[in-house]
């Protein structure tokens, strides 16, 4: 049985009489990478920023490895060191080089000294082939660069987790595939990812498990195989034909 | 001419005393304005209900009366308190406290430009909410507000001016005593017209390679010159 790293059982979020999501029950295996699919409005990209705990959810409860992370007494600081995300919009810091992004982290965070960060930062970079642009400031980068720095800045933290939140839908289509690229080497290396996006190719590839969500609750959730070709809901399919309808059907 | 000339030479050497006074209270007050406008804007947008309201009214007071009101409550208010300063200490207080609230404004408004994603951002990480607003938020802040806080240091070089009615010996102080010595105010007040001027322009152009210095590739304001 595989070490579970991320449980989430009855989760709730409500802005006021507006539900976000409901009820949300989800985990993931070690190793595992899971997809998020569903149509916007749907509390995809919120449920990610309550496991990061950017966002209070008004019920249920979110387990860290052994740890529960809605519990009072946790410190949110450390919890976040421990989960990586990565945000549709890069969010970079643009007054600091590639570089300098992801060693701030290490230095203020994990309190390494210079030399041992440094050279941390120059071995993620390496993982998402930037190291020649280490000295670029983000304004100098491609909107790909820009967020494969972002990766890597997540990366460098040693995250038990890598959350995605729709990392490819700010950038130009000649751009995104770089972006996947990494993020397949990733899910390959073995990082647990949990990822939301609308890139059904990359989901049925890389994906171990797709897992459907609609007006703030997880329609079905299955392996990519079946999700596809043997959807159980009407809903389900209808989502997946719209999908495919607007991106081409290759694959 | 030869006479405004005469004068300018017979008063060289006070007027550049003076001119140092000057100089001297608009750094004091600037720096003294800076880092306790800081405080009131971080306390207006971080800050706890009542840290904020307290920012808000310091801010609304200080921009809503006098700066010579301010000054002379200072120096002839203050003892009535039991609290007598000097006439020197009083003007950079005045000025200090004063100039606080104005940069607090530019200085809030930058913080606000640069936003909560960036806040998102470091907080994702693991920084905490001080260490964001610090090694992310100030630098970022900072960068940005420098074109619209320029004008700060030089309103405030020239607002000293207002520290001769206390007495101290600034600038305006020795064109007062040019004045009255020579019986030609027009030729004294042209001649510290002409120094303020001087001391203006250094300013600026201190304040032109600061803005160039602190300058990050592609972080800047938009709409360069050239670029509509």
């Amino acid at each position: 049985m595989a070490n579970k790293i991320l449980t989430i059982k009855n989760l709730t979020k409500t802005y006021g009489n507006n539900i976000v999501f409901q009820n949300i029950d989800l985990s993931i295996n070690e190793g595992d990478t899971v997809v998020i699919i569903g149509p916007s409005g749907t509390g995809k990209s919120t449920l990610l920023r309550c496991i990061n705990l950017l966002t209070k959810p008004n019920g249920g409860q979110i387990w860290l490895d052994d740890e529960e992370i809605t519990s009072k007494e946790v410190n949110e600081d450390n919890v976040r060191q421990h989960i990586g995300m990565v945000f549709q919009n890069f969010l970079l810091f643009n007054h600091l080089t590639a570089l300098e992004n992801v060693k701030l982290g290490l230095v203020k965070v994990k309190k390494m000294d210079k030399t041992a960060a440094e050279a941390k930062t120059f071995q993620e970079l390496e993982r998402v082939g930037l190291v020649d642009r280490a000295h670029h400031f983000p304004g100098q980068l491609s909107g790909g660069q820009q967020q494969r720095v972002a990766i890597a800045r997540a990366l460098a933290m040693d995250p038990r987790i890598m959350l995605f939140d729709e990392p490819t839908s700010a950038l130009d289509p000649e751009l995104i595939g770089e972006v996947l690229e990494v993020m397949r080497k990733l899910s390959l290396a073995g990082m647990t990812m949990l990822v939301v996006t609308h890139e059904m190719g990359f989901a049925r590839e890389v994906a171990d498990r797709i897992v459907f969500m609609e007006k703030g609750s997880i329609v079905e959730e299955g392996s990519p195989e079946d999700l596809f070709n043997r959807p159980k809901f009407q809903r389900t399919r209808e989502f997946l034909w719209k999908i495919t309808e607007l991106y081409g059907k290759k694959e | 001419m030869s006479d405004w000339l005469n004068l300018l030479i017979r008063f060289f050497d006070d007027f550049l005393v003076g001119a140092g006074v000057t100089l001297e209270l608009t750094a004091i007050g600037l720096v003294m304005g800076f880092l306790l406008g800081l405080g009131l804007a971080l306390a207006k947008v971080y800050g706890a209900k009542p840290l904020c309201w307290f920012a808000t009214a310091y801010i609304e007071l200080f921009r809503g009366t006098p700066l010579l009101v301010q000054l002379f409550l200072i120096y002839y208010g203050l003892p009535s308190l039991g609290i007598t300063l000097s006439q020197t200490l009083s003007a950079y207080l005045a000025l200090g406290l004063n100039s606080a609230a104005y940069q607090a404004e530019y200085l809030r408004g930058a913080i606000l430009a640069i936003g909560n994603t960036q806040m998102t951002a470091g907080r994702a990480i693991g920084l905490s909410r001080w260490q964001t607003i610090l090694h992310i938020i100030l630098p970022q802040a900072l960068r940005l507000a420098i074109p619209s806080w320029s004008n700060e240091p030089i309103l405030l070089l020239k607002s000293t001016a207002v520290v001769f009615l206390i007495a101290v010996q600034d600038l305006m102080a020795k064109a007062k005593r040019a004045a009255t010595t020579t019986y030609n105010p027009i030729g004294s007040y042209l001649a510290v017209a002409v120094v303020y001027l001087v001391m203006v322009f250094a300013v600026n152009a201190l304040l032109k390679w600061l803005e160039r210095k602190a300058r990050i590739p592609g972080f800047e304001m938009e709409g360069k010159r050239g670029s509509f």
